[in-house]
């Protein structure tokens, strides 16, 4: 079934137009790579998905398990299961980690984590900073386990991830992505994923991928075959050589 | 002056008011317990277990018994320092005197509260601390206006002494109302490796506050840290600062301030730290947010070097609350109202005071009612 639906979607910042006429759906219990050069429009994608002001939609439409959310709030679109991880998640004086993951999870702050939710909480190894005010301080692969551990916790049938691996040590991308994978096979759910690099794809099974470039995306095949192709001829020639543009998923 | 024997002698209505700005009715969890509401002290106890350890009393009877104390009246605060420290010189209606003997420990708060219930009327109380040589105690000590009372002034003196290696920890709430004058006049002088912290909490509207209390750290090695938590609201005036005068070698100091501006409210926010000897140590650091467009905020911090090797350093952030933690929020299914006021209580974290327990949890609910109401 297919969870996200991206029809003829257009954005804008500040009245400038970013991404034009974008189309592609996402099903369940399986997670989409996505590719594209810096500036490209990666970050508007996802943050448009999850509704973020600064981002404009002037055209197209955006269904979440066929519902409509094109006009919904960033607030209604978290409680109708989208979730986005921050590529730089800001740091916030006085709240505790600990009351962002109760707050994911819907619990009251006074209210104690479960067994199941202390042992995640273990094995993203951020035990030591339940009590820590979020993201202060963190290193770059604390914050990003810190963000997808706050995503887990919230439960969502889309996750939209901008770049989890980057500024993340090997081990911590492999518990990242093996968590991912795990949440998305376990709860039906969809994950796409921003990156740069090949080696997330080593732990979540992602059958497809594209690529982003000048506005529109192109290539929606094998992302370890698009990966593979960037790496040899660039965004450009990738994109060129293939005549898949406009197909979708 | 009347002494009742239960603080639940009290009139309920006064406690009732106290208990919101950190007065513990229930005294089991204070060493002692001192309240003057308007011109007289009407109760004063020290808890059963700290006898002994603890003076608390009326200032004036504390002049009778103790002839030495006129040598800590007037001495670090000037008496000609403006109109409002030679009225109350003029004439007084009491105040406190705590005093922690030497070597001793007070595990549990000291509170005292000094409360205005009659319009009009403008109260002026001269207080004195002192800890004695390796003493550790904390105060906590509310000044109220009761809801009911529409206009009146609030003028104190305190002067607080930490001598050789005493621990203090002072923290002061502020609960006025909207046209309320308040000028409290402050000083604290610590000693060789003495340690004083003086917290302070505004969160109710105020017509207009302007303190700006000074510590010497005249001791070796002697320290002090100023931490307020400010919130500025329908119209009120805050003009709020601390100095510290780094006097002794190796002498430290520290302030925090947090503020938080709305409804018309202005807030200027001052500091200063003063080096005067050889490796002092100094830090400020201000951090305002404006919840909307109809306040103001000003921070004005001033460092002051007189010999080589002094190293103070400040960081000052004044500005609109952000919008990209907003959002954060919200992606975290919170109403924009509800991380606005989650982002507005976490600013306000009363950790930064470094109170015990169960102190600290207390202030924190405090904090938490206030900023909820609005």
């Amino acid at each position: 079934m297919s969870i996200l639906q991206v029809k003829n979607l257009g954005v804008k910042i500040e009245n400038k137009i970013i991404l034009n006429n974008i189309t592609f759906s996402l099903k369940g219990s399986e997670s989409h790579i996505l590719f594209g050069p810096n500036g490209s429009g990666k970050t508007t994608l996802v943050g448009a998905l999850m509704g973020l002001p600064s981002y404009e939609v002037f055209s197209g439409k955006i269904f979440l398990m066929k519902k409509d959310v094109t006009s919904k709030s960033v607030e209604e679109r978290a409680n109708l299961g989208i979730a986005l991880g921050f590529q730089n998640p800001p740091e916030i004086t006085g709240i505790k980690l600990a009351d962002m993951l109760k707050l994911c999870a819907g619990k009251n702050p006074k209210e104690d984590f479960s067994k199941e939710e202390r042992e995640l909480v273990e094995a993203f190894r951020l035990g030591d900073f339940l009590n820590r005010d979020i993201n202060v301080g963190f290193s770059g692969g604390e914050k990003k386990r810190a963000e997808i551990l706050q995503l887990i916790f919230l439960k969502p049938k889309l996750l939209l991830l901008d770049e989890p691996d980057s500024g993340v040590d090997v081990e911590s991308l492999r518990l990242i992505a093996n968590e991912i994978q795990r949440y998305v096979e376990k709860s039906g759910s969809t994950a796409l994923i921003i990156t740069h690099k090949g080696d997330v794809m080593e732990h979540v099974k992602a059958k497809y991928g594209c690529v982003l470039l000048n506005g529109a995306l192109h290539c929606f095949t094998n992302p370890i075959r698009i990966y593979e192709e960037i790496k040899k001829v660039g965004y450009e020639e990738c994109v060129a050589c293939r005549k898949r543009n406009m197909e979708g998923w | 002056m009347t002494n009742g024997d239960e603080l639940t002698g009290i009139p309920h209505k006064i406690l009732e008011e106290a208990s919101k700005a950190g007065i513990e009715a229930k005294e089991e969890n204070r060493s002692g317990t001192f309240f003057h509401v308007d011109q007289s002290t009407i109760y004063t106890k020290i808890n059963e277990i700290f006898k002994g350890k603890i003076e608390l009393m009326d200032i004036k009877n504390a002049l009778q018994k103790h002839p030495w104390l006129d040598d800590y009246m007037w001495k670090i605060v000037d008496k000609n320092k403006d109109e409002f420290t030679k009225k109350v010189a003029e004439n007084f209606s009491g105040g406190y005197f705590m005093r922690i003997l030497p070597g001793t420990e007070i595990t549990f708060p000291l509170q005292s509260c000094l409360m205005i219930t009659q319009t009009g009327i403008e109260q002026r109380v001269h207080n004195i601390i002192i800890a004695e040589e390796n003493s550790k105690a904390n105060i906590i000590t509310s000044c109220i206006q009761h809801s009911a009372v529409e206009k009146a002034s609030h003028l104190g003196i305190s002067e607080i002494y930490v001598k050789k290696g005493g621990t203090l920890n002072f923290t002061m709430i502020h609960q006025w109302s909207e046209n309320t004058l308040v000028r409290p006049r402050s000083a604290a002088q610590i000693d060789d490796n003495g340690f004083f912290i003086s917290n302070y909490i505004c969160l109710r509207p105020v017509r207009d506050v302007q303190m700006y209390p000074v510590a010497y750290c005249n001791g070796k090695d002697s320290r002090t840290s100023f931490n307020s938590i400010l919130y500025g609201n329908k119209n009120s005036l805050l003009d709020i600062g601390s100095q510290a005068v780094l006097n002794g070698r190796g002498s430290k100091a520290e302030m925090i301030s947090r503020a938080i501006a709305r409804e018309g409210s202005r807030m200027i926010i001052r500091g200063m730290i003063e080096g005067n000897s050889t490796e002092c140590k100094g830090h400020l650091e201000c951090r305002g947010l404006l919840v909307d467009d109809d306040a103001f905020i000003q921070s004005i911090p001033e460092l002051i070097a007189r010999k080589k090797g002094v190293e103070i350093t400040h960081e000052a952030a004044v500005g609109k609350i952000s919008e990209k933690e907003i959002t954060y929020l919200m992606t975290r299914k919170l109403s924009r109202e509800q991380a606005v006021s989650l982002i507005i209580r976490g600013f306000m974290d009363v950790s930064i005071m470094g109170l015990p327990e169960p102190l600290n949890s207390e202030v924190k609910r405090t904090v938490e009612m206030t900023t909820q109401v609005s």
